[in-house]
C-alpha cells in the first residue's frame, strides 16, 4: 500500500487523541507501520482538538502533520464551520462524520457529492457509546465504522486496539459500540 | 518486543530496563509523561530498588540528583524548556563534579512569549554546560540512546543530556522495538562510581578551585568530550552487535556520498528532511542529508571529513541565536574552515510550527539555484513581521510585540 | 571490623586532655555520663583543626559540636553535604580540607535537596545506616535555599538540616539576610539616615516555619549551651524523617564584637531573650530552656558595633524599646522566666 494518512477532528474530552493512537495499534497488530499523534496544544476539555495517524508498509520518516488526508473523522458536528475540517482531503478519500442527522441535514451533501460512493457515511457514534459504554465518547464506534468503510483493518484488530486501550467491562462496552458501527456501515446508506 | 507505544512511555521503559537507583521528577509545563511512567513502575515493581522522588523544583530535581549520583547510585530525571533553565546552575553543577546522570530532554522552546511546543531553543541555552548531548531522530533512537547513555556517562563519569523533540516524538505512537532486560544488563554493566561519598573512605567533594588549577579543570572537562568522540562510535558498534540496530553514534548520513548539497539538522526533523530530498531528486540532483546525533562533543574533525566534497552545506536547526544567527551552523562553520563550500542557515520549527515537506524543498529549490539567504527563516510571516515594524516606526509605545502580532495574525490569516 | 580511612584519620587526631578548670573542653569534674562529647578522646574531629576560619568563629565551633555528637550518635556513617558559605570555604582551601567525614559541597542553594539525594541513594542501596547531614548559614538557608529546604521537609526526607544562623552573609562581605535582625547594620543596610541599619517588621522566624511543616523535630540552640546543643543533636538523630536545627553563631567580623566574647555574645542573645532556645516536635512546641538570669536587650546590643548606633551619637530610646520588646514576646511565646528554672530539656 502507498501510505494512508486519516485526521481525526473533535472536542478536548472525545478521546480524539486515543482514537488515533487505537488505530495506530490496529495498524501495527497487521504488520504495519504506523504513526499517530496529536495536534500539539494544551487543550481543556470542549476545546477542538486534532490528532493524526499514517499507516503504511514501510517505515514512516515523515513528521509533519497530515496536510493532505486520505480520510477525515468528524467526531463532533458542531466544529463543521468552526474547523475547516475537510481541508487539503483528497478526493478519492473517506469521511465519517458522528451524527444522527443525514448529510444533507447537516448541510454537507454539496460540498462532499463529488466523493466516490461509499466514501462519505454518517454514524450515530455517541448514540452507540451511550448505549453500550454509557458514556458519550465515540470514539471507538469511528474505527469500528473506520473500518467497515475503508476496508482497511480488519474488525479483530480493531477490537484488540480498543481492548489494548480499554480493560474490562468499559472494553467490552467499547468493542460492542464499535461493532455496531462496524455492522451499520455494511449495509449501504 | 514490538510494541505500538508511545515515545515518551518507550524511553521510560529504557529508562526502567536501566536499573536506575533514584529517579527525580517535576512535572514543569511542559511536561512528558516519562516521570509518570518512571513513577508508575515504580510503585508497581517493575523496577525495584529505585528510589523515587516528587520534588518541589526543577533545580531540586538535578540537585537531588547531583546528591544522589555523588552517592554512588545511577541516577535519572527529565526535564523540558523553562524546567532546563530553572535548573540552569544545577546543570553546570553535575558537569563540573563529573557525576554521570542521564536526563531526558523532551525539548521546547524558551518564553517570554510562553509557548510549550517544540524546538531547541532549551538544549541550545545549556550547549556549553559540560554535559554530552545526544539528539535523537526517532523514538526508536531516543529509546537506544538511553541505555547507550548510561553506559557512556558511567564509563566517562560526565553527565548526559537526550534531546528528543517534545510532543513530536514524545508524543507520538509508534512501532517501536522494546528491548529485553537480559541483553540490556549484558550490555550495560553496574555503575562503579568514579568517587563517592562513603563513610569508610570519606572524601570532600566540591572544593573551590582557584586560578592555579581552574584552567586545568576545565581543560580536563574538554578533554573528557574529547575522549567521548572515541566512545561514542565504540559503544554504537558493540550497541549494534548487541541489539542489531544503528542508534546513535556520532550522526547519521544519508545519500551525502557524492552529494553537492548537503543538508545538516539534529533530531526528527531528519525524518521529514529525507523525505524532501528523495522527492526533490526526481526533478533535480540528490541532496543528502546528516543529522547530527551527537551535539556536544561536536564531531568536528569526522563531520570535515564526510563534508569534504560538499559544495553547499544548509544548516536547518530549531534555534535561533537572535543578533548572531544560527548555533549549530556556527560550530559547522568552524569544523569546515579552509573547506572550498559555503554554509547556509535555515531557521525552522521554532515554538513548534510544523516543518513540512513542500517548504522544505521549496526552500531546496532556491538553494540549489544559489538563491538562498545565508541566514533564512523558513516559512517567515513577513508580512506581520513588517506591519509591527512599521507600527514600532510610528511611536515607542506600541505595546508588547507578542500581543501585536497575535493581534495582526487574527485579523490577517496566515497572508 | 576492618581499620577504615576513617579509623585512621581518628586515632591520627587524638587528642591528650589537660585539666585547667571548669570551663575547659575536658569537663572533666562532670560525671563520666554527662560529659559532653568534645570531652571524648574518640570524638570524631568531623571537622579538624587548621582550618581557615576567623578567630572566634561561632560557625566553626557550632559545626564541630554538632558533627561530632551527630557522628557519635551515628556510629561514624554520616554523609555531609554543605551549601556554599563561609563554613565551606573556610572548610576546604584545597589540597587541604577539615572534613574527615565524607563531605560535598554544591550550589548556594540545593544542599536540602542534594542531601535527599544523597538519603535516596543509600536507601535505594539498603544503607539506611548512613546519615545524611545538611548544612549551611542562614543565607543559604533562610534566603536562596529556602525552596529546597521546605520541599525536603515537606517530603518529610531522612535528613537533618543544620543552619548556623551569624543573621546576615558573612562569606560575601555582610550583606543582610532574611535572619538580620532589625536596627543591625550590614553593608546593605547600612547605619545612615533617619534609622539606621536594617528595618523593622521584615526577615522569617525559619525555626517556627519548619515546625508548621509538621518535621519530626525542630530545635534552636547556641553555641552558648553546647551541652544542650549536644543533646539536641542527640535527640534529631534518635529520629527518622526531615529534621532542623537553627544553631546561633555570632560572627565577630560581620558582627563588630571581641572575637574572644563569642561564647558571652551568644549567651547574652539567649538571656536577654532575642535568640530563645526551644524545641518541638510534629508541630507542636514541647520544651524550652528557661533564662536563668535575665538582662536587658541593651546589654547584649552593646557588645556588637552593628548596633553601636542604637547609642551614639544618642541613644535611639524608641527602637531600643522595639528591640526589647521583640525580645518579651519571645520571653512570653516560650515561657522562658517560669518558676522551675530547670532547662526542661
Amino acid at each position: 500500500m502507498t501510505m494512508f494518512q486519516v485526521r481525526l477532528h473533535g472536542r478536548g474530552g472525545q478521546g480524539v487523541v486515543t482514537a488515533a493512537e487505537m488505530l495506530s495499534i490496529a495498524a501495527f497488530l497487521e504488520g504495519r507501520h504506523a504513526q499517530a499523534f496529536p495536534n500539539f496544544g494544551s487543550e481543556r476539555m470542549g476545546a477542538p482538538v486534532v490528532s493524526f495517524c499514517r499507516i503504511d508498509d514501510k517505515p514512516i520518516r515523515l513528521r509533519e502533520p497530515i496536510l493532505e488526508p486520505d480520510a477525515v473523522i468528524v467526531q463532533d458536528v458542531t466544529l463543521l464551520g468552526a474547523v475547516p475540517v475537510f481541508q487539503g482531503l483528497k478526493p478519492k478519500g473517506y469521511v465519517l462524520v458522528n451524527s444522527t442527522k443525514t448529510l444533507k441535514e447537516l448541510g454537507l451533501a454539496d460540498a462532499l457529492d463529488k466523493m466516490p460512493t461509499g466514501h462519505v457515511r454518517v454514524v450515530g457514534a455517541t448514540e452507540l457509546a451511550v448505549r453500550h459504554v454509557g458514556r458519550p465518547v465515540p470514539n471507538a464506534a469511528l474505527l469500528g465504522a473506520f473500518a467497515g468503510v475503508t476496508g482497511l483493518l480488519h474488525f479483530a484488530s480493531v477490537e484488540a486496539a480498543i481492548r489494548d486501550k480499554f480493560k474490562g467491562a468499559v472494553g467490552d462496552g467499547n468493542v460492542k459500540a464499535a461493532r455496531a458501527a462496524f455492522d451499520d456501515v455494511a449495509v449501504p446508506a | 518486543m514490538l510494541k505500538q507505544i508511545e515515545g515518551s512511555r518507550a524511553v521510560a521503559e529504557a529508562v526502567a530496563l536501566c536499573r536506575p537507583e533514584v529517579i527525580c521528577a517535576y512535572p514543569i509545563t511542559p511536561q512528558t509523561h516519562i516521570v509518570e511512567a518512571c513513577g508508575e513502575f515504580v510503585k508497581t515493581g517493575q523496577l525495584q530498588n529505585c528510589e523515587y522522588v516528587n520534588v518541589e523544583s526543577e533545580f531540586a530535581a538535578l540537585s537531588v540528583a547531583i546528591g544522589a549520583s555523588a552517592a554512588g547510585a545511577r541516577t535519572y530525571t527529565a526535564t523540558a524548556s523553562q524546567g532546563l533553565l530553572f535548573m540552569a546552575e544545577a546543570v553546570y553543577n553535575a558537569s563540573g563534579l563529573g557525576l554521570p546522570i542521564v536526563m531526558t530532554l523532551g525539548n521546547r522552546a524558551i518564553g517570554a512569549p510562553i509557548n510549550i511546543w517544540n524546538d531547541h531553543s532549551d538544549a541550545m541555552s545549556m550547549r556549553d554546560a559540560g554535559w554530552i548531548m545526544l539528539f535523537a531522530e526517532t523514538n526508536q533512537e531516543a529509546l537506544d540512546l538511553h541505555i547507550q547513555a548510561f553506559r557512556l556517562a558511567e564509563q566517562l563519569s560526565c553527565p548526559i543530556m537526550v534531546c528528543m523533540d517534545g510532543f513530536i516524538l514524545t508524543h507520538a505512537y509508534e512501532r517501536l522495538e522494546i528491548p529485553d532486560q537480559a541483553a540490556v544488563d549484558a550490555f550495560l554493566p553496574p555503575f562503579v562510581p568514579r568517587q563517592a561519598l562513603d563513610p569508610a573512605d570519606p572524601y570532600s567533594i566540591g572544593a573551590m578551585v582557584g586560578p592555579e588549577a581552574f584552567t586545568e579543570v576545565r581543560y580536563l572537562a574538554h578533554d573528557k568530550q574529547l575522549q567521548a568522540l572515541e566512545v561514542i562510535p565504540e559503544i554504537h558498534q558493540s550497541f549494534k552487535e548487541q541489539f542489531g540496530r544503528e542508534s546513535g553514534g556520532l550522526f547519521h548520513t544519508y545519500q551525502v556520498e557524492g552529494a553537492a548539497t548537503v543538508v545538516v539538522t539534529m533530531g526528527s526533523l531528519a525524518g521529514t528532511l529525507k523525505d524532501a530530498v528523495d522527492e526533490l531528486a526526481q526533478e533535480g540532483p540528490q541532496v543528502g542529508v546528516i543529522s547530527l546525533s551527537c551535539y556536544r562533543p561536536f564531531p568536528r574533525t569526522e563531520l570535515r571529513h564526510a563534508l569534504e566534497h560538499a559544495r553547499r552545506v544548509i544548516v536547518v536547526e530549531k534555534a535561533v541565536a537572535p543578533g548572531a544567527g544560527g548555533v549549530v551552523s556556527m560550530d559547522l562553520r568552524m569544523a569546515l574552515q579552509g573547506v572550498d563550500c559555503y554554509v547556509k542557515t535555515v531557521i525552522a520549527g521554532l515554538g513548534g510550527r510544523p516543518v513540512t515537506s513542500p517548504s522544505l524543498q521549496s526552500m531546496l529549490r532556491r538553494a540549489l539555484k544559489g538563491e538562498l539567504a545565508d541566514l533564512h527563516f523558513l516559512d517567515l510571516n513577513r508580512g506581520m513581521v513588517d506591519r509591527e515594524l512599521a507600527r514600532q516606526r510610528r511611536g515607542i509605545a506600541t505595546g508588547p510585540v507578542a500581543e501585536n502580532l497575535l493581534k495582526d495574525a487574527a485579523t490577517h490569516g496566515a497572508d | 571490623m576492618p581499620q577504615t580511612k576513617l579509623d585512621e584519620l581518628s586515632d591520627q587526631q587524638k587528642v591528650k586532655f589537660y585539666q585547667k578548670g571548669t570551663f575547659t573542653v575536658g569537663n572533666r569534674l562532670v560525671d563520666p555520663d554527662k560529659r559532653d562529647v568534645q570531652a571524648s578522646q574518640d570524638r570524631s574531629n568531623a571537622i579538624t583543626s587548621g582550618h581557615r576560619a576567623c578567630q572566634g568563629c561561632g560557625e566553626a565551633l557550632g559545626a564541630r559540636f554538632a558533627l561530632d555528637a551527630a557522628m557519635r550518635a551515628a556510629d561514624s556513617k554520616v554523609i555531609a553535604v554543605n551549601a556554599t558559605g563561609c563554613l565551606e570555604v573556610f572548610s576546604t582551601p584545597y589540597p587541604e580540607t577539615s572534613w574527615q567525614l565524607p563531605w560535598m559541597h554544591s550550589l548556594f542553594g540545593n544542599a536540602p535537596a542534594v542531601a535527599t539525594g544523597v538519603q535516596a541513594a543509600m536507601r535505594a542501596k539498603g544503607r539506611e545506616d548512613v546519615r545524611a547531614i545538611a548544612q549551611g548559614g542562614d543565607g543559604g538557608t533562610t534566603d536562596i535555599g529556602f525552596g529546597c529546604l521546605s520541599g525536603m521537609f515537606e517530603r518529610n526526607d531522612d535528613v537533618l538540616y543544620i543552619c548556623y544562623d551569624n543573621e546576615a552573609y558573612m562569606n560575601t562581605g555582610v550583606q543582610r539576610s532574611s535572619a538580620t535582625p532589625p536596627t543591625a547594620r550590614t553593608a546593605t543596610t547600612p547605619a545612615v539616615g533617619d534609622a539606621p541599619g536594617n528595618v523593622f517588621g521584615t526577615g522569617k522566624n525559619v525555626p517556627l516555619i519548619a515546625l508548621a511543616h509538621n518535621i519530626p523535630y525542630v530545635a534552636t540552640a547556641s553555641v552558648s549551651n553546647l551541652h544542650d546543643l549536644e543533646a539536641k543533636v542527640q535527640k534529631a538523630m534518635s529520629l527518622r524523617g526531615a529534621r532542623y536545627l537553627h544553631i546561633f553563631v555570632p560572627c565577630p567580623l560581620g558582627w563588630g564584637s571581641a572575637a574572644e566574647d563569642t561564647i558571652k555574645v551568644a549567651r547574652l542573645a539567649s538571656e536577654c531573650g532575642l535568640f530563645p532556645l526551644w524545641e518541638g516536635e510534629l508541630g507542636v512546641v514541647t520544651g524550652s530552656d528557661p533564662i536563668r538570669k535575665k538582662v536587658p536587650v541593651e546589654d547584649y546590643l552593646k557588645t556588637q558595633k552593628r548596633f553601636a548606633h542604637l547609642f551614639k551619637p544618642e541613644r535611639d530610646e524608641e527602637r531600643l524599646a522595639a528591640l526589647q520588646r521583640m525580645a518579651d514576646h519571645n520571653i512570653e511565646r516560650f515561657d522562658l522566666l517560669r518558676e522551675d528554672k530547670e532547662p526542661a530539656i
